[in-house]
């Protein structure tokens, strides 16, 4: 056993039969010949594991990999744009209000993609926010147990419906709906498709909210039911506040998800690309477009091709500003319990 | 109105706290105003989810038939059926499967179990997934595309692509929720694998995951349920063809089930539309099946340790 | 539980005569230490959790960690076997030798440290498998050449006392033991792989009387071939088991106002509970508080 340091010094450990570790058998021993009791082997010195250490880098590797898929989108989307952007100024880009990239007298200004994108955005958003923060506070303060059970789960379902079918169903059922209610909209409208995605994203608002709700503590609302206060006034001037972080970071979920959306869009808001100056009108967005011009058959490298990568980048950057906003945001409010 | 008697129907103990504060409060005109916005704002999405079930299965029971499963794509509405598309979906959801789950449990374990905190690369990592999970879809379509074009693929439309976009799609998601999952496996449990010489990866692969197991295949049948009814990014990569061929492998052609929906939604003969919700109500028993699995997996064999 | 003080000494003092009818000779010394923890301090981050201890652990004895809560009597058992290093910040100072090798020196492997310094929780904590499965774990991971498997589930759970009660339900899950043949199934599982040392941290403390009862015996059976050292908060058990007793207990620093914990005695434990050297010891045996 040379691996054995001696016996330090001053340290009062009467020799029995032998002072070092006795060297015992092998591993592998049955329990009969353990009966001395001495270890297998008293060296402690580090095995090779060569397969830990692999399988180790390799998961490490897994999560390096999300950064690399991020490299990749910025580098897949700024490549094409910086060509774009050789031939386009990127002032006319930004603030150009036609978008006909397919014309003869080619004109490249994005606002009007931008404005159908806003509108949807806005509609889904103004039927999302409410029934979703509705939906939380009333699963989070008042269903009882049992039914919040059975409530959860379907909502929840609900956003598992594929947004192909929300297309299908705003295009047949919803706009239908709407002209039978007199709203003077056509056959396509942003109007119904940003309503439809609105019901599309309540679930997310509601579940990320839900749980901001729950976690605030049982203390704060009896603190103010202490003070005479009941369950409404709890729940808005309590609960509510004292989630806000959470509530932020829901609603702005559900600003990325309406922003980025493409098939409801695509399907039931219409294919021209023009100024939106209210939601009853058909427009193209941001996300139909780039549906649209994957239809067809631009050549790779090609100006038009490239526009499509060009609005992704935009696309991207929006969703990527709106959720470092969110993030601030809830650094900011958040509560500490 | 007896909503509010919590303590009486067992409700649990954040409403309970207020029910000793009197009844005759909760009923001033804006409290029952306001719960019947809460009411309302609930059913609004229950009543929408009924609606769309209702009216796709009215519209599309007269073409859930056979031919649905096994007739090709058509300009004749009644000979046209989605079986290209069935198989397409099947192909790749299952090739994203493979390519997803590994790498999502991979990363999710690094992080839980591996990661120090104090690197500044592990800490990029988390923002950064979570970023990724609010990047829209369709870029996913753009960044295979990309991909593709790197490896010089020239053919986009092929299984393989789709699964690369769709895998990217819901990586933040199985790897939100596995790190969640293992999360919640108690320490004891590791302390104890370790205490008789087991090693960390063993720990890991032999009592942690396995615990974790219910969580993870939770997240993963989400994951793969959005996979399914995802369109977008397959537009990007070709996927609205006409095909007159069973999808057969991963560099085979493929069109899938949503954008079958979305090019028969798309034509202006009722028809088509007929078959389109015929194809939805389809889709649908299959994604909310998966979504069902993954709540009765997760209510079921969510152990409170 | 305060019993008043007089009941106390009379619990103990019978437990000690059961005891020395219990037990062999021990030597003053330990003939032969295992253990030998020299000088060492604990810290949490910057916390000295526990400071200058030494204290030799003699092999195949019992040794028992007294002391109240707080005095960092897991922590030390902790070291023992280098679970601390799973604790974020915590540092051991101070050389632990395991037959004169000191455990915490480079190249040291802590996962070979604790294939033979094997760990006994407060809470039993079987993993969800079988019965089976459980003890089979801890050879088939360490790579254990076992002749037969069954044997050897069987062997262990023989030595944990538990054969009986569980050979006809092997393959059902460890969750519908009951909570104290849970835990002899953790001490199974730890013997499986046949360790030097078997560290118990209160391993009675979530157990009926009962229970206890039967840990203890099977503590007396396993001396012969292993290495015990258990932290308790039942002085009674420490009378009834252990071959030697350390009594740990926290002071103040008065320069920093810190509280660390320390070792005070440690002597047979026939010696610590009848006269124990240290004033301290005394007042914490005979009130039950330091
Ligand atoms: N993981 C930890 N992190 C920080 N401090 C700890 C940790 N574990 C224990 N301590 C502190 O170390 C001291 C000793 O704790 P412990 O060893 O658990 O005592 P005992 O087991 O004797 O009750 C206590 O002051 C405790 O607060
Ligand atoms: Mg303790």
């Amino acid at each position: 056993m040379s691996s054995v340091s001696s016996t330090p010094t001053g340290r009062a450990i009467t020799p029995g039969r032998s002072v070092g570790p006795p060297s015992g058998p092998p591993s592998g021993a049955s329990f009969d010949t353990l009966e001395a009791g001495p270890p297998r082997s008293s060296d402690l010195r580090g095995r090779r594991r060569p397969g830990e250490l692999i399988a180790r880098g390799l998961l490490a590797g897994a999560a390096m990999l999300s950064v690399v898929i991020t490299a990749g989108i910025v580098i897949a989307l700024l490549v094409p744009a910086l060509t774009f952007f050789e031939q386009v100024p990127i002032l006319d880009f930004l603030t150009g209000t036609r978008w006909t990239p397919r014309f003869a007298d080619a004109s490249y200004g994005v606002l009007p993609l931008i404005t159908a994108t806003a509108w949807t955005a806005l509609v889904a958003l103004a039927v999302a926010v409410p029934c979703g923060l509705g939906s939380a506070i009333y699963l989070s303060e008042y269903a009882p147990e049992r039914l919040r059970r059975i409530l959860k789960p379907i909502l929840e379902l609900l956003a598992g419906v594929p947004t192909v079918v929300f297309g299908y169903f705003a295009l047949l059922w919803f706009t239908p709906f709407l002209q039978d209610l007199g709203l003077e909209v056509g056959p396509f409208s942003l109007l119904s498709a940003g309503m439809v995605m609105g019901v599309m994203i309540i679930p997310t608002i509601a579940s990320v909210s839900e749980d901001a709700m729950s976690a605030v503590p049982n203390a704060l609302r009896q603190g103010s039911a202490a003070l005479g206060a009941n369950r409404m006034q709890t729940s808005l001037r309590v609960v509510f506040p004292a989630a806000f972080s959470g509530v932020v970071a829901a609603v702005v979920l559900g600003i990325s998800r309406a922003v980025g959306e493409t098939m409801i869009v695509t399907i039931a808001g219409g294919q021209m690309v023009q100024m939106v100056s209210n939601p009853l009108q058909q427009g193209a967005t941001m996300t139909t477009f780039i549906a649209n011009a994957a239809l067809g058959d631009s050549r790779v490298g090609s100006l038009e091709y490239n526009t499509l990568f060009v609005v992704g980048l935009l696309l991207f950057l929006l969703t990527l500003i709106v959720n470092l906003i969110a993030i601030e945001l809830v650094r900011r409010f958040r509560q500490e319990y | 109105m007896s909503l509010y008697t919590p303590a009486a129907s067992g409700a649990d103990a954040r409403r309970a706290v207020l029910s000793t504060s009197g009844r005759s409060k909760e009923q001033t005109p804006q409290s029952v105003l306001f719960i019947v916005l809460l009411w309302l704002s609930l059913l609004i999405g229950f009543v929408t989810l009924a609606v769309l079930l209702v009216d796709t299965f009215a519209d599309g029971l007269s073409r859930l038939d056979g031919r649905l499963f096994t007739g090709y794509p058509s300009s004749r509405a009644e000979e046209a059926g989605a079986r290209p598309a069935i198989l397409g979906s099947l192909w790749v959801v299952g090739t994203t499967a493979v390519l997803a789950v590994p790498l999502g449990v991979a990363a999710a374990v690094h992080l839980e179990e591996f990661a120090d905190r104090k690197r500044w690369w592990n800490r990029l990592v988390e923002i950064n997934i979570s970023n990724l999970s609010a990047v829209p879809a369709i870029i996913y379509g753009m960044l295979a595309l990309g991909a593709l074009a790197l490896i010089g693929v020239q053919q986009k439309n092929i299984v393989i692509g789709g699964a690369i976009a769709l895998a990217m799609l819901i990586l933040p998601v199985i790897i939100i929720s596995t790190r969640e999952a293992v999360r919640a496996v108690p320490r004891e449990l590791r302390d104890g694998s370790l205490a008789i010489g087991a090693t960390p990866l063993q720990t890991t692969w032999r009592i942690t995951l396995p615990a974790a197991l219910p969580g993870i295949a939770t997240g993963t049948i989400l994951g793969l349920s959005r996979a399914l009814g995802e369109a977008a990014p397959l537009l990007l990569l070709g996927g609205l063809v006409f095909l007159r061929f069973d999808p057969n492998g991963m560099l085979s052609q493929f069109t899938t089930m949503p954008i079958q929906i979305f090019s028969w939604t798309a034509q202006p003969q009722a028809e088509f539309h007929t078959l389109a919700a015929g194809a939805s109500m389809l889709l649908m028993a299959l994604v909310l099946l998966m979504n069902g699995a993954a709540i009765y997996i997760r209510n079921r064999y969510q152990k409170r340790w | 539980m305060p019993e008043p003080m007089p009941q106390v000494r009379d619990a103990i003092e019978i437990e000690l005569e059961h005891h020395q009818q219990a037990t062999r000779d021990v030597p003053d010394r330990p003939e032969r230490a295992v253990l030998e923890v020299d000088n060492v301090n604990v810290y949490y981050g910057d916390y000295l959790a526990v400071r200058n201890v030494s204290v030799d652990f003699g092999h195949n004895e019992i040794t028992a960690l007294i002391g109240p809560s707080g005095c960092g009597k897991s922590t030390i058992l902790r070291s023992l076997n280098r679970m601390n290093d799973l604790i974020v910040g915590a540092r051991v100072e101070g050389p632990i030798r395991y037959w004169g090798q000191d455990m915490y020196a480079p190249g040291i492997d802590p996962i070979e440290v604790r294939r033979r310094i094997g760990m006994v929780f407060q809470k039993p904590n079987p993993f969800p498998k079988s019965i089976y499965d459980n003890i089979a774990y801890g050879p088939r991971v360490t790579g254990m050449s076992v002749a037969s498997m069954d044997d050897h589930v069987e062997q262990a759970l023989t030595k944990a006392a538990l054969w009986d009660e569980v050979k006809d339900k092997l393959k059902q899950s460890a969750y519908g033991l009951s909570g104290g043949q849970q835990q002899r199934l953790c001490i199974a599982r730890t013997i499986a792989v046949q360790p030097d040392v078997i560290l118990m941290d209160e391993p009675c403390a979530s157990l009926d009387p009962i229970a206890t009862l039967r840990i203890e015996e099977l503590m007396a059976e396993l001396r012969d071939q292993y290495t015990i050292i258990i932290v308790t908060h039942n002085m009674q058990q420490a009378a009834r088991v252990a071959d030697r007793t350390a009594f740990f207990t926290a002071a103040i620093d008065p320069d920093t106002g810190e509280r660390h914990g320390e070792l005070v005695e440690y002597d047979k434990t026939t010696k610590i509970f009848e006269s124990p050297a240290d004033s301290r010891t005394e007042g914490y045996i005979s009130g039950r508080f330091g």
